[in-house]
């Protein structure tokens, strides 16, 4: 008997969490942050819905920090698969002088994340987001369900989450209550590139590991894209041979040492890599437990 | 990540890629009481295995100082909340994900907590097996119990009682074997799958994954390679074909697909099969997806259908194999764990999620309350939080179900308050109550109680009565009749309209429709007088315009026995 392999069965949860949302929801919007999970999140979606288009749109958060290299990546993507993008930014916390180092990476990712996120989905009257979060990529996720229920300030409360049996999901929510749904809950970060590597499915050049200039401290490597990054007395960025391993705002996320410029090496070098995923990421480092934080005040 | 070896002899990269992505999967849930050491054996399972990384390991070292656990407490590596790495116990259900060379896994970690009976449940829904977790110094608890009655319950295909803490009974064969008899009584009074017992030591590593020598006397497989060797996957005898439509797929009009996901069996296109609720039979003409037509599909994949004729499906609808058809009952008993704060209320309506469909439903009988300490069946006016209970429920319309030991697809239910819109329990069908009998008995019970009631009416018809104006369009009515009826709404038509009848009206409980050639009246009125809408904007184009009236009504529940379903991929 022909068995399903791992991937074919995340698959066929995925696809149904999708038709899902599409069916019992008023007005879904897909979250998207044009990383190596929302690349595969659209793949999904497109196969949920075929032969017919994905039937909601896409919401960019822009922070007007991200690699340039992925603006242009979500721009020429979205195009060429005619899906409508919603493109959104608190230009307010910009002009007030928004910047991760004048105002602290926490503040900054509040204002221009979690607060641009809540007015985003406000504005579109959106009931419900999908997102890329996955269980694994940090401990206070793991208990986060598929259908996350969100206060009507956009809040998480973990002790306020309907619990999930089988395949039956409850979207019943009141007005102005919204509904965060993750179809990759439970793909781990090598399923997402087994499955970018089967499928070929298009990512951003920045995860391919190639010669750019960085500014290096310690084990860090920093991106010198934003003019802003203030610099060391005598400072200069260096050409290493790196690539990023996730992608956020350019000078809060660290690329990593790097030969992989394939998939099949990208998925090599995650095995002999001992490092976990966020690491690179600078805004998991404030405090202790502190992404959980960030979610009970309503961030992805 | 690095449990995998890249220098296998004579593999090249890419076989050896091949066979990484053609690993199955395995989800298994685990239980033990309190201190049990279940967070142990789980944080020791992830790293003996190499699943953990340095920078979570450094972490979690220097959180250890000072808790008691020696260097490193495993137990931090899966207690993921505040609130619980604070108290030192996990309060909810948490998700793990694993690989080894051999397959992936992922763990659905329940707390041990008496209380929490429910988490247990949750994680044990999506499971293929149960490690209990029991403490070799205490032996069997009623926690224990409780977790094994409940992985039989949930009818997991396997079942393993890992006697924790081997090395404070100084790795006695005899405590274990006292602890496996003592299960297996108990095992025996239900019907249960046969268990794997193994003695470890998740806080010193003993047959975790790695065998040591401490237990000489036990010569069965480690955890890990009890885990990686049972079969994975779903069970091949349940071969009825049974698809819930989750959607219809109309992208344009020479295509009519019907999307969902596979609940059980097999499907090929030629393949006869019966449309339930309508008892339609028309074959399968193709299997569409994104990579291509397929000569064959089975569960739990996701696909759509093309059908030879054209039938009328919606959403909620099932796709059956032709002769083993599900049962079809408004009426059925089943077996419920009550999983909210606010205890069963026998006189409320909930809402019924069942496959891919939800509607109203009342609870027509508590037959018993389980004592889980005991098995023994208790009567109950109620059920509270945690408690498992057998229930007669009855259904607005008719729902097509297996019994859950047979289909866990098709044979399980969640029930939502409507007014809190929490998931307040989990359901499993026993089977169906004969609706010829029952209609009787219920029709005598309720002359004998009095008048029927517009409550009463409500639930048998699935709406509230209600007036619906539209103008002088009278082919909307027309559509918008068609629609209704089609979805088991009682609809009377009106060429024309008189208030003088509204109390009549009323009574009924009747949906009406009224188009009068002169009238530029557009609204809609429940006859309860609590709810209007002008429905001035309609579109000219008639069928938008029903699925706006429709999905209207739904959202101001005027409709009750249906949902909000988009049939069109355009939404």
């Amino acid at each position: 008997m022909l068995r399903l392999n791992h991937l074919q069965l995340l698959e066929a949860e995925s696809i149904h969490i999708f038709r899902e949302v599409a069916a019992e929801c008023q007005r879904p919007v897909l979250l998207y942050s044009i990383g190596k999970d929302s690349s595969v999140l659209l793949r999904l979606a497109q196969k949920a819905f075929y032969p017919g288009p994905i039937p909601f749109p896409l919401l960019h958060i822009d922070t007007s920090f991200k690699f340039r290299e992925m603006i242009e990546f979500r721009d020429r993507y979205t195009a060429e698969l005619g899906l409508k993008l919603i493109v959104h930014t608190n230009r307010k916390a910009l002009d007030d002088g928004a910047m991760p180092f004048a105002w602290g990476t926490q503040r900054c990712c509040g204002a221009l994340k979690t607060q641009s996120l809540l007015d985003g989905l406000r504005e579109g009257g959106f009931d419900a987001a999908i997102g890329g979060a996955r269980r694994d990529e940090e401990r206070s996720r793991a208990k986060e369900r598929i259908f996350s229920f969100r206060d009507i300030k956009g809040q998480w409360n973990p002790r306020n989450q309907r619990p999930e049996l089988w395949n039956l999901y409850n979207t019943r929510i009141d007005p102005g209550e919204s509904l965060r749904v993750f179809p990759l809950s439970n793909w781990t970060e090598l399923d997402i590139w087994q499955y970018i590597h089967v499928e070929n499915i298009p990512i951003v050049p920045l995860y391919f590991a190639k010669e750019r200039p960085m500014l290096v401290r310690g084990d860090s490597l920093i991106s010198t894209e934003q003019p802003f990054i203030p610099r060391l007395p005598g400072e200069q960025p260096k050409m290493v041979r790196c690539r990023m391993r996730s992608l956020g705002c350019s000078p809060c996320t660290g690329a990593i040492y790097s030969d992989a410029d394939t998939v099949p090496k990208i998925i090599e070098e995650l095995f002999t890599m001992r490092r976990s995923e966020r690491q690179n990421r600078v805004i998991d480092h404030d405090t202790d437990g502190s992404m959980e934080l960030k979610k009970q005040e309503g961030y992805f | 990540m690095a449990a995998a070896t890249l220098n296998a002899p004579g593999a090249s990269f890419d076989e050896f890629l091949a066979a990484e992505e053609a690993k199955d999967l395995l989800r298994f849930t685990t239980a033990g009481s309190v201190d049990d050491g279940k967070s142990t054996m789980i944080g020791r399972l992830l790293y003996d295995s190499r699943n953990v990384f340095e920078d979570q390991l450094e972490s979690v070292t220097k959180a250890s100082a000072g808790r008691n656990a020696g260097p490193i407490d495993f137990s931090l590596l899966t207690d993921g909340l505040r609130a619980e790495r604070e108290q030192g116990i996990t309060i909810d259900v948490a998700y793990r994900y694993f690989a080894t060379p051999k397959r992936k896994f992922i763990i659905a970690d329940t707390p041990g907590h008496e209380q929490y009976t429910r988490n247990m449940v949750t994680g044990a829904s999506t499971a293929e097996l149960a490690i209990i977790l029991v403490d070799a110094r205490k032996g069997l608890l009623p926690q224990s119990r409780r977790h094994a009655y409940i992985s039989s319950l949930l009818g997991l295909q396997h079942l393993v009682i890992a006697v924790n803490k081997m090395d404070l009974v100084d790795y006695d064969e005899s405590v274990f074997n006292k602890i496996e008899a003592d299960f297996r009584q108990f095992l025996s009074r239900f019907q249960s799958i046969e268990p794997y017992f193994i003695p470890i030591s998740a806080l010193a590593g003993d047959n975790v994954v790695v065998r040591r020598e401490n237990t000489p006397w036990f010569h069965g497989a480690t955890l890990l390679e009890h885990l990686e060797s049972v079969p994975a996957g779903p069970r091949a005898e349940h071969a009825m074909f049974r698809l819930p439509v989750q959607r219809i797929v109309r992208p344009d009009l020479d295509f009519r697909g019907y999307a969902g996901q596979i609940a059980s069996g097999a499907v090929r296109p030629g393949d006869p099969v019966t449309i339930i609720p309508s008892g339609r039979t028309t074959r399968v003409k193709s299997i569409v997806t994104f990579d291509g037509e397929l000569n064959e599909a089975r569960a739990p994949q996701s696909v759509t259908l093309t059908l030879e004729d054209e039938i009328d499906i919606v959403r909620g609808d099932l796709i059956s194999s032709e002769n083993a058809v599900p049962a079809v009952s408004r009426v059925f008993d089943s077996t419920v764990v009550w999983f909210d704060e606010q205890p069963l209320d026998p006189q409320k309506r909930y809402r019924l999620k069942h496959t891919s469909h939800q509607q109203w439903a009342e609870v027509k009988a508590i037959h018993y309350r389980l004592n889980i300490n005991t098995l023994d069946h208790e009567s109950a006016d109620t059920l509270e939080m945690n408690a498992i209970g057998s229930l007669r429920i009855e259904a607005a319309r008719p729902i097509y179900f297996d019994s859950y030991r047979r289909n866990r697809g098709t044979g399980n239910f969640i029930l939502i308050d409507p007014v809190t819109n929490a998931t307040v329990a989990a359901g499993m069908i026993a089977g169906a109550v004969e609706e010829v009998h029952a209609k009787p008995r219920d029709h005598a019970e309720r002359l004998k109680s009095g008048p029927v009631t517009p409550g009463e009416r409500t639930l048998r018809y699935g709406h509230r009565g209600a007036v619906i104006h539209l103008g002088n369009r009278v082919d909307l009515v027309e559509r918008l009749e068609r629609r209704l009826f089609d979805r088991g709404s009682t609809v009377l038509v009106l060429e024309k309209w008189s208030e003088s009848w509204r109390g009549a009206l009323k009574n009924a409980g009747l949906l009406v429709i009224v188009a009068d050639g002169n009238s530029a009246d557009f609204f809609l009125q429940t006859f309860d007088g609590d709810i209007a809408r002008e429905l001035n904007d309609l579109p000219d184009d008639d069928q938008q315009a029903v699925e706006i009236i429709y999905r209207l009504l739904e959202r101001l529940q005027i409709l009750l026995g249906t949902q909000s379903w988009s049939e069109s991929a355009g939404i």
